[in-house]
Formats: structure tokens, C-alpha cells, sequence
């Protein structure tokens, strides 16, 4: 079986972004960037199927910055045989990159396409559900457990209330949840081995995708900030505070 | 034209949510449908003709709408857009599944859990776990939104009559099958829509703990909700998560004990109307959010709250 898992360059999770001061977008100079952590939960599933016999190649998958590369290669410290950078400077929507990701899907004949449920820094959460759409796949997002069987995968999800088990034709998507896994470190020696991996760049232009923009960005603002509040000393200063003045509680 | 707005429920009830995305239909266009697709759903047709203010309930039936799979529901609702402006779900687990799907077999662009309605094609939405509200205007014909529930106040669920339409069922593609559920039982209100929500995190250090904040939950009549660390710890369900990757949770009154307040749980409680934080660490960032703050260790803060409150 081949596993394509595509990764996203993002802002890294501990870091709080502002907008500009024009307001025209959010301020991204110099903040650190790493793989979105449920990317790194997709490509740590990836290899854990491979490590069990149930997979031949995982080919690792980024549309974005040459930087993007970085993300790359990490993931193929981690396991990833190869890599594909599909660049472009453009931020594409999950729609142009569900058409790209469709693109390599046709070509490399993947049978299961692993991604995060959602990226931190546009918190969309379609680009898995997209891409199964345009490729005509089952798709089982937010999962939490995934077991291969033959022609199938068995995929326990996440829902509201409680978790579901549902049983997937291949080839299939699926996008990670939290909980699926914990993602290992990448040791010395593989992070030398996954300079030599192939990683192969294509333009986004060499694609013949239709990526045009569907939504304009009109502004950024700051969310309303929250007034300063006030510590209490007490549970009954608390209780006080919320029968009489915020009246919360009666 | 009209809106459509795809509801959301299990074959026997509508769910509350529902309400909240007609609000926000109701917001662009006064004329909303409401899109039922299930088996044996009789209930909730029922429920969803008295909603008030909705034209026309459209049901389409088959046993393979049972378990809302994306992959039956969303050719369904891609077929149904060009009728329509707007088509808007919650954005619940389920309408985060099977709305991209549909949006992306109709070749649009969905506009994900938008807070704000500017206009009929402008909408507030927030990005970076809710650290930037972004403007986005949509160039698509048909506009797919999911909303945020918290930030549309509900319909009243009765009063209306709409008229009902059956629409036939789309031929199955049997992609995947649904195997089994298991869905955590609890007396205690729906997180999602409690007007108090008691949060515990690590600082509750085991899951017998949370029998404290059980307690003080049951006196208030809250719901439950937990940081990412006390479900990574095993303490509660995942279900109970707030934050970025969880529920999104706006109540009247929000209590965090022994929660730091990492910005992905931020994301998930700041709309709250009233924020308390109960931490023996003073520097937690909890308390650059809380409107009341408590510093103090949660074992002895917990047993007290509680007994003051009988």
C-alpha cells in the first residue's frame, strides 16, 4: 500500500499572532514555523502503518513557500520515503489545495491519503473532506483509532458525545484527531538520512490546477479584549461577586 | 432565492444547534428551508416544521442516511445548492464532516464557522485559534457557511408551520460503512449549550478528582467541560474538550479550575460572559482572561464552593 500524507508549514502553536498594524493581514515576520501539529500526528500514523508491514511507501506532500521544504524534510526524518513540494508563494485555499493534493493522488496512485483534521493557523478544517469529494473516496475525519484490513481501513472518530467506528473502502481519507497518536521525536541519524531522501519540487503552474482565489480577504482585526478583571481573596468574596455583581448565580 | 440550512440531528430529535444556524439563515434572507435527510425521522420533521420562521422543511429519506455519512449526505445537498444562496450548516462534528464535502462537489469554497454576518456575501470569522477575526468576502454563486452555534442566538423552536416537502433520496454509494457509536451518557446539560460550565484540567491530577468539580457542576446545574491535558490524562471523555480542537463553549458564567489557559483553550471559552479562574499559580494566563480570579488550591476551594452553595 502507498500512503501520500500531505503537511502544512504553519505558525508554530505557542506563538500568538497579531494582525498588521494595516490591518490587511497577520504579521507572520519572523515568527517561528514548524509542521501543523496534526500533520505530524497524520505522518506519525503513516509510519506506524508501515512499521507494522501494512504499507510500502509514504510519500509526504507540501503546497506552499520553498521553506516549506523544512516541513519536508522533518517529515522524512520521521519516516517519510519521499517528498513532493508542490511551490508556490500564493496562500492557497483548501479547495485550490484539495485540486493539488488530487492532482499527486492521481498521479502517484496512493491507496490511503492521511491529513490533519484541521491547520492552526486558518482553523478551516476541509481540506481532507474536500479532497475526498474530488477524488470520489470514502473519507473518515477526526479519527482516533485506524486499524488497516484488506481493501478496507476501520476508522474510530471523534464526534460530539462520544466516538464512532466506521469501516472504509480503499483508496480512502482521513484526517487525524489528537488523540490518535503521539508523534515521536526525529533522532540525529535520521534527520542526516532524510537529507539524502528525493524530494521533488513542481511549480504550482506545472500542476494545470485551477487554484483561483474564491474568497477575498477584506481585513484582520484584533478580537475584542476582554476588561482587565479582579482577583478575590476569598470563596466568599467569589460567591458575592457572582450573586451580586455579575449576577451569574443566584 | 432562498437559504438553506441543513439540520442536524439523530432520526429521534433535532438538535438544539440547529436553531442557532436558522438564526443565522434568517440574518441573510427571510426565506429559510430546512434540509432534513435521514430514516424513520418523524420527530424531528416534526420539530423542524414548528421552528419559527421557516418557509419549508425538505425530507429526504433512506436507510442509508441513517448515520449522516458524508459520503451518502453531501451529493444530496451539492444537488440541492443551485436552488439556493446560501447554504449553511452548524459547525458541529457532524457539519464540519459532510459540509466540505458538499461544497466541494458543488466547486465552491466553503466559509468555515463564521461569527458574523456582514452581508450576504461578507462574513466575520475567526482564524489563529481565535487570536485574529478575519473579513472574508465570498466570490462563489452559492455560499456554503458553517456557523458558529455560540454566536447566533437561537430561533424559538416553536410557532412556525412550515410545510413539508419530500424529496427523493440519491442512489447509495455505499463508500463506507458505520460500524458502532458509543456515546458517553450524562444528566448533566449539553456543554455546547449550558448557561454554566465548570472546567477542570490537569490540576485536578486524576479522574476520581473530578468527582469535586461533579459536585460543584450538579449545584449549579452546569455542564462539564475539561482542558486538552485532563482528557489526554484520561481523567474525562474527549467529548468534555474545549478549545481550538474541541467545543466551542460561550456560557453566562465560565468556571476554570486548574487550568493554565493555553491559547488553544482560549479559543475555546473567551466569548463566555463571565469567566472565573480558580489557580493556585498567580501567573497563569487564565487570569489575564477571568473576570474574577481565585488563587488558591483548587482541593480547598472545591469542597467550600460546593458547600456554599447547598
Amino acid at each position: 500500500m502507498k500512503i501520500l500524507v500531505p503537511v502544512k508549514r504553519v505558525v508554530d502553536y505557542n506563538v500568538k499572532v497579531r494582525p498588521s498594524s494595516d490591518g490587511s493581514n497577520v504579521d507572520l515576520t519572523n515568527v517561528k514555523m514548524s509542521i501543523n501539529p496534526f500533520c505530524e500526528i497524520a505522518v506519525e500514523e503513516a509510519v506506524r502503518i508501515k512499521e507494522a508491514g501494512n504499507a510500502d511507501e509514504i510519500i509526504v506532500l507540501s503546497i506552499g513557500p520553498s521553506k516549506a521544504q523544512e516541513q519536508l524534510r522533518s517529515s522524512m526524518a520521521l519516516g517519510a520515503d519521499r517528498a513532493v513540494l508542490i511551490e508556490t508563494e500564493e496562500a492557497l485555499e483548501p479547495l485550490a489545495v484539495a485540486k493539488c493534493i488530487k492532482a499527486i493522488v492521481d498521479k502517484e496512485q496512493v491507496d490511503l491519503i492521511i491529513l490533519g483534521k484541521q491547520s492552526i493557523d486558518g482553523d478551516n478544517n476541509q481540506t481532507g473532506q474536500m479532497l475526498a469529494a474530488l477524488c470520489g473516496y470514502a473519507q473518515a475525519t477526526f479519527a482516533s483509532e485506524l486499524a488497516v484490513g484488506e481493501g478496507s481501513v476501520r476508522v474510530t472518530r471523534e464526534i460530539d458525545g462520544g466516538l464512532e467506528t466506521l469501516e472504509l473502502k480503499l483508496p480512502a481519507v482521513v484526517t487525524t484527531d489528537l488523540r490518535l497518536n503521539e508523534p515521536r521525536y526525529a533522532a540525529l541519524p535520521n534527520i542526516m538520512k532524510a537529507k539524502k531522501k528525493p524530494l521533488e519540487i513542481i511549480a504550482l503552474a506545472e500542476l494545470g490546477v485551477d487554484t483561483a482565489a474564491r474568497t477575498q480577504l477584506l481585513s484582520v482585526a484584533a478580537p475584542e479584549e476582554r476588561k482587565a478583571g479582579v482577583k478575590v481573596a476569598s470563596v466568599d468574596e467569589l460567591l458575592d461577586k457572582l450573586k451580586n455583581e455579575a449576577k451569574v448565580i443566584s | 432565492m432562498s437559504v438553506l440550512v441543513i439540520a442536524e440531528h439523530d432520526n429521534a430529535q433535532l438538535k438544539a444547534v440547529t436553531l442557532n444556524a436558522c438564526a443565522a439563515a434568517k440574518a441573510i434572507n427571510d426565506d429559510v428551508h430546512l434540509l432534513v435527510i435521514g430514516t424513520n425521522c418523524g420527530p424531528v420533521v416534526e420539530a423542524a416544521s414548528k421552528i419559527a420562521g421557516i418557509q419549508k422543511v425538505l425530507l429526504a429519506e433512506a436507510s442509508y442516511y441513517e448515520h449522516q455519512l458524508a459520503e451518502e449526505l453531501a451529493p444530496l445537498i451539492a444537488s440541492l445548492a443551485d436552488q439556493y444562496t446560501h447554504v449553511l450548516a452548524a459547525a458541529t462534528s457532524n457539519g464540519k464532516n459532510v459540509l466540505p464535502r458538499a461544497a466541494a462537489l458543488h466547486d465552491c469554497q466553503l466559509i468555515s464557522e463564521i461569527i458574523k454576518i456582514v452581508d450576504e456575501q461578507t462574513f466575520c470569522r475567526p482564524i489563529y485559534a481565535g487570536n485574529v477575526i478575519a473579513t472574508v468576502k465570498s466570490l462563489d454563486s452559492v455560499k456554503f457557511l458553517s456557523i458558529r452555534p455560540t454566536a447566533f442566538d437561537a430561533l424559538a423552536a416553536d410557532g412556525g408551520s412550515a410545510v413539508v416537502e419530500s424529496i427523493g433520496a440519491l442512489d447509495a454509494l455505499s463508500l463506507s460503512v458505520f460500524d458502532s457509536q458509543t456515546l458517553a451518557k450524562s444528566d448533566r446539560p449539553d456543554l455546547s449549550a449550558a448557561d454554566i460550565v465548570v472546567s477542570g484540567g490537569r490540576g485536578l491530577q486524576s479522574s476520581e478528582n473530578f468527582e469535586l468539580l461533579y459536585t460543584l457542576a450538579d449545584k449549579l446545574q452546569a455542564a462539564v467541560g475539561a482542558s486538552r491535558a485532563a482528557v489526554d490524562a484520561g481523567f474525562v471523555a474527549n467529548d468534555l474538550q474545549v478549545g481550538q480542537t474541541g467545543k466551542v463553549v460561550a456560557p453566562e458564567l465560565y468556571i476554570a479550575i486548574g487550568i493554565s489557559g493555553a491559547i488553544q483553550h482560549l479559543a475555546g471559552m473567551k466569548e463566555s460572559k463571565v469567566i472565573v479562574a480558580i489557580n493556585k499559580d498567580e501567573d497563569a494566563p487564565i487570569f489575564q482572561v477571568s473576570d474574577y480570579g481565585l488563587v488558591a488550591d483548587l482541593f480547598d476551594v472545591l469542597p467550600e464552593l460546593s458547600e456554599k452553595l447547598s
